[in-house]
């Protein structure tokens, strides 16, 4: 045959997209938005209905006198008061911007650190245990000693803050760093990726699933830290959403107590729920998450 | 397939190897990986080396491509080109789309955007994956990810190409299409190609030149030239007798090692 050549590319041409139609069909599997949103929401909205359900049910049978343990009804109608006066706004300011000054300054020493030890065996072998060490340390533990050096101020506070997140976040850079896939950096080497750019191109991108975990990790432990800096130096602010739990306990005002302490589950809640977004649109992206199934 | 190029008198070889030798460890727990391999692959040639398992192929490879230093010998390459190197995972960027997992070496060379985007689209169409740019690697099948590698390296621009058992882990029909593609790209593209494999019959039909390496030290220990006429087809009987010769030594050298 002449034209042999011809004919087997030609031939060639329309296996392969046979090859490939076959092999990804089937792939695009679509769930619609709202039935995603519901399929997420609805368990979380019945745990909550037994949850308030089993408290109301203890308030009933009398095992603490309402002074102490109110009704949700009652802390709800106190909610409710609360978020109409500036008490609440203002503590919740002052709070918030004590976590996110917090935060941002221990993100900063957080990656700083982690890539610093990541990059260099000598630092690692110094401080490596170090950095794991501090992240088991209870931040409350911290606070004598940072009453000592710092009085009772903000200081202490984000002492204390930096201190109980930046291990964290340390952390999640040295395991995202150390766990890159080899062959992704013989790769990214060979395509022309060397020094900063091998970070830029493929270290950082590799290595982000583990940095998010460990932000949201360091979150965690900067909001912990920071209501029980509240609790401790309370003294220092009237508004903060930690001095107003100690207030109200002080004045045995249980609903209010209760409002504040829900206030500080939603932020965490929210806070956390940004991150986990964070992660699952990461884990989309890399192909991990399997999208009919979550 | 080797007169297709006027190659200027400094670029007789591509990629020359000249005494070679690769050893891991040191003292008493060093291992000879590669023991004086001298081996030359002229511009435009495809050379297929084989061998079993711990015949340093792949040590080899990384020393091709710079990503390891040899112990000694020397390698040059003709105007010191960069090699591209491909492996058997196609290793693409999980985080990026395939656009822009090819469009990685054309950024690291710092070409204009324009230039990047018109590259980028003309390499998925030369591997025929026009229409799939923007996926993610994970939405493909395992050959259509190779293919988007093997674009990748090609937009490197190297004369060189170094392919670790690209298509080790493939399906044989798959395999069967993408040896005519890479034929096809070879040849349209004057590459100097050596490739890995332990695949006998696969060397066989992709080869203009099979080298057998030994185990434990790698060695050259046989070689031949192809010549079928190409294109060629993987269950042709004239492959097949290649590959039963291949095959044969290969057989030989691994019993030595059993005794």
């Amino acid at each position: 045959m002449a034209s042999d050549t011809l004919t087997s590319s030609a031939r060639t041409d329309a296996e392969i997209t046979g090859l490939d139609a076959l092999e990804i069909a089937g792939r695009d599997k679509e769930v619609s938005r709202g039935a995603r949103i519901w399929a997420a929401t609805w368990p979380k909205l019945a745990a909550l209905a037994i949850a308030i359900a089993a408290w109301q049910i203890v308030v009933w049978t009398g095992w603490k006198p309402p002074y102490s343990l109110p009704p949700p009804l009652e802390v709800g109608r106190e909610l409710v008061a609360q978020a109409q006066g500036p008490q609440l706004w203002d503590g919740l300011l002052t709070t918030l911007q004590r976590a996110a000054l917090g935060y941002v300054f221990s993100v900063a020493v957080g990656l700083l650190l982690g890539l610093a030890v990541a990059r260099s065996t000598v630092l690692r072998a110094a401080i490596g245990s170090m950095i794991t060490a501090l992240q088991t340390m209870p931040s409350i533990a911290w606070f004598p000693l940072a009453i000592l050096l710092f009085e009772l101020s903000e200081k202490a506070i984000f002492f204390v803050v930096v201190l109980g997140a930046a291990p964290s976040i340390a952390n999640g850079v040295i395991s995202g760093v150390d766990y890159v896939p080899p062959l992704l950096v013989r790769a990214g080497r060979n395509l022309g990726a060397r020094g900063l750019n091998l970070y830029r191109y493929v270290i950082a991108p590799a290595a982000l699933p583990a940095i998010v975990a460990g932000l949201k990790q360091g979150w965690a432990f900067s909001w912990r830290s920071l209501m029980a800096g509240e609790l401790l130096v309370s003294g220092i602010s009237q508004t903060s959403l930690g001095a107003q739990l100690t207030y109200s306990r002080e004045l045995s005002d249980a609903p209010w107590l209760l409002s504040t302490m829900i206030v500080i589950l939603v932020v965490g809640l929210v806070v956390d729920a940004a991150f986990g977004a964070a992660d699952k649109a990461i884990r989309r992206r890399w192909g991990v998450l399997d999208q009919a199934g979550q | 397939m080797t007169s297709t190029t006027t190659t200027p008198q400094s670029a007789t070889t591509a990629v020359a190897l000249s005494g070679v030798t690769k050893v891991y460890g040191r003292g008493a727990n060093a291992v000879l990986a590669l023991d004086g391999v001298s081996l030359d692959v002229a511009p435009g040639e495809f050379v297929c080396l084989v061998g079993a398992s711990g015949c340093g192929k792949s040590t080899l490879l990384n020393l091709v491509a710079g990503l390891d230093r040899v112990s000694g010998g020397q390698i040059t390459l003709a105007g010191d080109a960069n090699p591209g190197l491909m492996f058997q995972e196609p290793a693409l960027f999980p985080w990026l789309t395939v656009d822009a997992n090819v469009e990685v070496p054309l950024k690291l060379r710092r070409l204009p955007r324009a230039q990047r985007r018109e590259r980028v689209a003309e390499l998925l169409r030369t591997v025929h994956l026009a229409d799939f740019g923007r996926k993610r690697p994970h939405e493909l099948s395992g050959g259509m990810r190779q293919r988007v590698a093997l674009a990748r390296t090609l937009a490197l621009d190297t004369p060189v190409l170094l392919m670790d058992e690209p298509f080790g882990a493939l399906d044989a029909m798959t395999r069967d299409i993408l040896h005519d593609e890479l034929e096809r790209i070879w040849s349209e593209r004057k590459l100097s190609v050596l490739f890995v494999t332990h695949n006998v019959r696969e060397a066989a039909r992709l080869a203009d030149r099979i080298i057998l390496l030994s185990s434990r030290p790698g060695r050259i220990i046989y070689s031949t030239e192809v010549d079928i006429p190409r294109p060629r087809r993987i269950d042709s009987p004239e492959v097949a007798a290649i590959a039963a010769e291949v095959t044969e030594r290969l057989r030989t050298e691994v019993g030595r090692h059993g005794q």
